[in-house]
């Protein structure tokens, strides 16, 4: 049986909802995991005491175990205790999570290289600590090290097919439906990597276009 | 206009875990007053000025502005707040400009004063227009802080300062990073200023400049005031070896 991509015809409605909700996993865990991750950045380098205890097991669980284990916990796990998360929030929720704890990492890196008198140039006007940081120090922060971030979100961007394993009807679970269906793997899969790499161009292109954004004040 | 010092301090003395740094700093600057501040390097010019406004605590003794006490104790939160509101009425000018390289030029003299709730952008925009004209940038307005050369950089820096219209303003070596062509046109500025009786310290290493500018200088040595008075008596006749030595040193340097 050799190959024939003729079977695809017929599937691009099962493949696009498939992209679809890719992107929707990826875009929303994006959002959510550069938040996170700058508040964490933030909370950690202010030595707040009452975020430290939180924020340290939150690292020690999502930097210490892997993604796979994190969906199920907190799909699965969490219904005991009462959360009974639908498969897609479950989803953004570890990838969110799992991305954050990296990504603060790097913001702190990121926080920690803006010059000193940046802060207070920002606190002689009158700025709390918080607007110094949020209007002075973190959006620069983050320009410097927008590349490294972009390889997350690229890398996120990839992960998120592991949220198949609960359910997600998203690409790798779409495939594997119309494989099911058809018994092609080879097409199917081939199809799925295509677009991944397409989606992954495009984000790509959305960091790079950051990157200029800043190369502006530089 | 009060006779009232608008800045006084009293026995101020500030370490670096166990280093001393100043020794017992008294000094009254009256409103409209123009302070140099000049000594050797290391004296304790920049830590004597950034206590002013508290971005350096002090060890003890006590600061007033405006009358009110600077370094008050107070609990962490209630001295932010304190210390918020008592920085918008100072303004701190920079060796090194520390402008918001994100931000243009303009975008740099308006955070402040909107983001405080002191303008509505409107306002702030034509008020920050107004003061880049003051000090020449009126086509600059929307350069980022990396097209600009040394001595724009510190006059957008200084109408930020003055966005906030502060009553006071500390200069803290605002020339030394410039290349020499560029000091004149920040110097200029500062003169301006001083004409419209705004109250300021200026630490300098510039002596021409400061007996130009100044109605009162103060040179440290050490972490102490040796010597002070109006510029013509302090640079023509200095009363203690120290100042002699160190006017001798910078002149013939
Ligand atoms: N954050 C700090 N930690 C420890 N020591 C400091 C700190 N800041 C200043 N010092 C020390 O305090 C002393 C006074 O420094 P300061 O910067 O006030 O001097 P200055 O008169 O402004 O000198 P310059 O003319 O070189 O700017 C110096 O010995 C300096 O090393
Ligand atoms: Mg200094």
């Amino acid at each position: 049986m050799g190959l024939d991509f003729s079977i695809l015809a017929g599937y691009e409605g099962v493949l696009v909802q498939g992209a679809i909700w890719t992107v929707g996993l990826t875009v929303a865990s994006i959002v959510l995991s550069l938040v996170i991750g700058t508040l964490m950045a933030v909370f950690r380098l202010s030595g707040m005491r009452i975020v430290r205890w939180p924020v340290s097991f939150v690292i020690w669980l999502f930097m210490g175990t892997p993604l796979l284990l994190q969906l199920y916990l907190i799909y699965f796990g969490l219904v005991q205790i009462g959360l009974d998360l639908n498969a897609f929030t479950a989803g953004v929720i570890a990838l969110s999570l799992h991305f954050a704890v990296y990504d603060a990492d790097i913001i702190r890196a990121g926080i920690v290289a803006v010059d000193k008198g940046q802060y207070e140039a920002a606190r002689s006007l009158g700025l709390s600590h918080a607007q110094a940081m949020r209007k002075s120090i973190v959006p620069q922060a983050l320009y410097n090290v927008a590349p490294a971030l972009g390889n997350m979100m690229i890398a996120l961007l990839k992960e998120s097919s592991l949220v198949s394993v609960i359910g997600v009807m998203e690409l790798t679970l779409s495939a594997q439906r119309a494989i099911s269906d058809t018994f092609r793997p080879f097409e199917f899969y081939l199809a799925a990597a295509v677009i991944y790499y397409v989606l992954n161009l495009v984000l790509e292109q959305a960091v790079k276009a950051v990157e200029r954004r800043s190369a502006k004040y530089r | 206009m009060s006779n009232d010092p608008i800045i006084r301090i009293k026995d101020l003395h500030k370490s670096f875990g166990p280093v001393e740094v100043l020794k017992g700093i008294d000094m009254d600057v009256a409103p409209g007053q123009i302070v140099a501040l000049i000594g050797p390097s290391g004296s304790g010019k920049s830590t004597l000025l950034r206590t002013i406004n508290q971005l350096e605590d002090v060890t003890s003794g006590e600061i007033f502005f405006d009358g009110a006490l600077v370094n008050r104790d107070l609990p962490h939160r209630q001295r932010e707040k304190h210390l918020n509101r008592l920085r918008q009425d100072i303004g701190m000018v920079f060796q090194h400009f520390n402008l918001f390289p994100h931000l243009t030029a303009i975008e740099n003299v308006t955070m402040a004063p909107v983001l405080l709730g002191r303008q509505t952008k409107t306002q702030a925009l034509a008020e920050a227009r107004a003061l880049l004209e003051k000090v020449g940038l009126s086509d600059r307005a929307d350069y980022y802080p990396s097209r600009l050369s040394g001595g724009q950089k510190q006059r957008v820096a200084i109408a930020r300062a003055l966005a906030m219209n502060p009553k006071a303003m500390l200069f803290d070596e605002v020339t030394s990073a410039l290349d020499p062509e560029l000091v004149g046109e920040v110097n200029k500025v500062m003169k301006q200023l001083a004409q419209e009786h705004m109250t300021m310290i200026i630490v300098t290493h510039e002596l021409r400049f400061a007996s130009d500018v100044a109605d009162h200088v103060v040179f440290m040595a050490d972490g102490v005031v040796v010597e002070e008075g109006p510029p013509d008596a302090l640079f023509r006749a200095p009363q203690h070896e120290r100042t002699k030595a160190f006017l001798q040193q910078v002149f013939e340097g």
